[in-house]
């Protein structure tokens, strides 16, 4: 009897805690099963930034053309997000397709493991060239780039320059003496939202178009370890313009608790008249505030030259698919929807167009707002660069903590220049690019 | 033989709790050892011996993290001893309304971090927070208590500090009670007073509870992120660095292997500075 309690005893404690394990899973098969196989649904992962709108509507035409029900899933925007998209690629668990940035950012993921290749896909044909370049990898045409490229420069506000009779700069030199006019006239000349750190790198990767022009190659040799930020001048220019706004006292004072919405609430009121950022800020602009929209115009960072003026453009994040999906056909065709020209009219039926769009044979409309009028001519005489991340799969991540640094006078541009050539030198070990050994 | 199975079968009760303890907690920190010497995509790994301590402790804002780690720490626990002690002394005396306030004092230990941090963060804004607006009507000029670089570390820190102070009185309280009445009485007979009782008994035979505060305490301070994150992400800049938030910037980045190299150096700090501190402060505790 003793023998078979001391036997039963830890098989029972043994089959107990199993049963508890498996438990967990019992019913996890039976959700796959109950799917109807005409009915095929597709999730989809985007940013939570994002206006849900145009996705809905495609989804709406999808589902209506197809069967293809879509089921959105969101995922925090900045590096939270891209924490998300990391963990649930690795461990298997991700939607079928997913939205995330081109660029350095795809390069870092590794994509030829978890995404499909779509390089033979006729849908890829309709991409325009520059943009395609910006989800290659290795040959391959991993995405299809989503939307509409973003221009980083300045944003200002057009009655207050009328009103202090200023014209757009054209070299920094003419922003700094505009700037030292709005002073005068007791307002912020240059809007500051460290509180929202991401805003403090603008000044800084909105002057690649100067760095490229100054030193073609300076992306290249960084890439190569073969140039630094704190060591090439025009690359550390970067770093003193945005030393500089901070030394000339031209931020507001709450610029370290300044959020980006505080940001656009003083570029619209004219209490802050310049604002060094991204043009997605336009499409928050028109549905915060639809009636001043007009007011807000644009110019690129400007150079120390007027002769090599030119905007600065970050290319627009792509839709991926998964792997590991299940539902690979319908995806495609879901991508295809999305990249015919009726797609590209669902997606913008309610949308501004803030940059040029991504895939061709889209006329841009008549109704453009003044700040995008503002950026036209440089997409016309190709007056423009791509962002660096856009170039090179380098980008620091401390660069926004950094940035806030030097932009707030705790660092030197040239100690802030030097401690971002450490962090590049991090990602890029960790990366395993060639010439960092 | 039997004797032997008598004495041991006990311990299969022990089995479940064991084996979850193994795969959740032990598991775990012997794996996060091994992968914290590769370099790890979370699928594959790549063993590269201790390149990433190397690379943790070479960076550039590790010194401000180790400095504000310890001085969180230490002015955290600090803070909710004094203020702990004295709450409890208060609290444990005869008044009318004490279940009422003792239920006040605890009641933000209750809520979530992040909803604290989110709620001071709004009310600690230079101009639009209430804190200010306050202090404006009382006709002093506030701080900016989460962007002047120099007292961000020291706002996140009194915000933690009123969270966990419930926690710490509390404890006392139950020190406080836990000391027979005897010694008051025999203090009476000599003729001591209020100040005699606080010192001389009060102080001295509630050291278990102060022995548990102060660990548990300086323990969160050591490793606390959650409050550091969601007021200040760390910034302005790196000022208010943390460790842990250092390591969790590095695991944002993706550097899988150097994030778990930091968590290891974190957790050997942990112990380096707990485990002393944990046998100084019983060897002075005494008997009831």
């Amino acid at each position: 009897m003793l023998i078979v309690r001391k036997v039963m005893t830890p098989l029972l404690i043994l089959a107990l805690f199993i049963g508890v394990l498996t438990g967990c899973r019992s019913n996890e098969g039976s959700i796959l099963n109950t799917t109807d196989p005409k009915e095929s649904t597709i999730s989809i992962l985007i940013d939570n930034q994002i206006e849900q709108d145009g996705i809905r509507a495609v989804a709406a035409k999808i589902e209506e053309k197809y069967h293809i029900k879509t089921e959105i899933e969101t995922r925090p925007s900045g590096v939270e997000g891209h924490e998300v998209i990391k963990t649930r690629l690795a461990t298997g668990d991700m939607a079928d397709l997913v939205f995330y940035n081109s660029g350095s950012l795809l390069q870092a993921l590794n994509p030829e493991q978890y995404f499909v290749d779509l390089t033979q896909e006729p849908f890829i044909n309709n991409v325009e060239y520059s943009f395609k370049k910006s989800v290659t990898v290795n040959d391959k045409v991993f995405g299809l780039p989503f939307g509409n490229a973003l221009a980083g420069g300045w944003f200002y506000n057009k009655k207050v320059y009328r009103e202090l009779g200023l014209s757009v700069p054209k070299t920094w030199n003419e922003l700094i003496a505009n700037s030292e006019k709005i002073k005068a006239a007791g307002k912020t000349a240059v809007i500051g939202t460290y509180k929202d750190d991401w805003t403090s790198q603008l000044i800084v990767l909105a002057d690649n178009h100067n760095v490229i022009s100054q030193n073609p190659t300076f992306a290249e040799d960084l890439a190569a370890n073969k140039a630094k930020f704190a060591t090439s001048p025009a690359a550390l220019r970067s770093f003193e313009k945005l030393s500089e706004v901070y030394q000339k006292g031209y931020l507001n004072s709450d610029y370290k608790t300044a959020t980006y919405k505080d940001g656009i609430e003083m570029l619209v009121d004219g209490t802050g008249v310049q604002y060094p950022i991204v043009s997605g800020v336009l499409s928050v602009i028109k549905r915060d505030f639809p009636d001043r929209i007009n007011d807000i115009g644009f110019f690129p960072q400007p150079g120390d030259s007027s002769d090599t003026n030119g905007m600065t453009v970050f290319m627009p994040a792509a839709i991926y698919v998964n792997k590991n999906t299940q539902k690979l056909e319908a995806a495609k065709k879901w991508l295809t929807y999305f990249a015919s020209s009726e797609g590209v009219k669902t997606f913008l039926s309610n949308k501004i167009i803030v940059g040029p769009l991504a895939i061709k044979g889209r006329e841009v409309p008549n109704n453009i707002i003044p700040a995008v009028k503002d950026m036209l001519p440089y997409f016309e005489s190709e007056d423009t660069t791509p962002a660096l991340e856009n170039l090179i799969p380098l980008k620091g991540p401390n660069l926004p903590q950094i940035t806030a640094q030097v932009g707030s006078g705790q660092l030197s541009a040239k100690a802030g220049a030097a401690l971002y050539d450490q962090d590049v030198e991090k990602q890029a070990k960790e990366l395993g690019l060639t010439g960092w050994e | 033989m039997n004797k032997l199975a008598n004495k041991t079968y006990t311990y299969y009760f022990l089995l479940p709790a064991g084996i979850v303890y193994f795969v959740f907690f032990l598991l775990p920190t012997i794996m996060s050892l091994f992968f914290s010497m590769t370099w790890w995509t979370l699928t594959d790994w790549e063993f590269i011996g201790l390149e990433n301590f190397k690379t943790f402790l070479s960076e550039p804002s590790l010194n401000i993290g180790f400095k504000n780690t310890l001085i969180y720490a230490v002015l955290t626990s600090g803070l909710k001893v004094i203020l702990g002690l004295l709450l409890g002394v208060y609290l444990s005396s005869k008044l009318k309304t004490v279940g009422f306030i003792r239920s006040m004092i605890f009641f933000p230990t209750l809520l979530s971090t992040i909803a604290v941090g989110i709620a001071f963060t709004m009310m600690m804004h230079p101009s639009q927070g209430i804190i200010n607006i306050v202090l404006q009507g009382l006709g002093i000029a506030g701080p900016d208590w989460l962007g002047d670089t120099d007292i961000a570390l020291l706002s996140v820190a009194l915000v933690d500090v009123w969270k966990g102070v419930g926690m710490a009185t509390v404890i006392f309280i139950a020190g406080i009670m836990s000391i027979p009445q005897d010694y008051y009485e025999a203090l009476k007979i000599d003729g001591g007073n209020a100040w005699h009782n606080f010192k001389s008994i009060i102080i001295p035979l509630s050291r278990p509870a102060m022995n548990t505060v102060i660990i548990l305490s300086f323990i969160g301070g050591l490793r606390s992120f959650d409050l550091i994150w969601t007021m200040t992400k760390g910034g302005p800049g790196f000022s208010t660095d943390l460790i842990a938030s250092i390591i969790y910037k590095q695991y944002q980045a993706g550097f899988f292997g150097l994030s778990t190299a930091g968590n290891v150096i974190l957790f050997i700090l942990v112990s380096a500075l707990a485990f002393p501190l944990y046998s100084y402060l019983n060897k002075k505790e005494v008997d009831l």
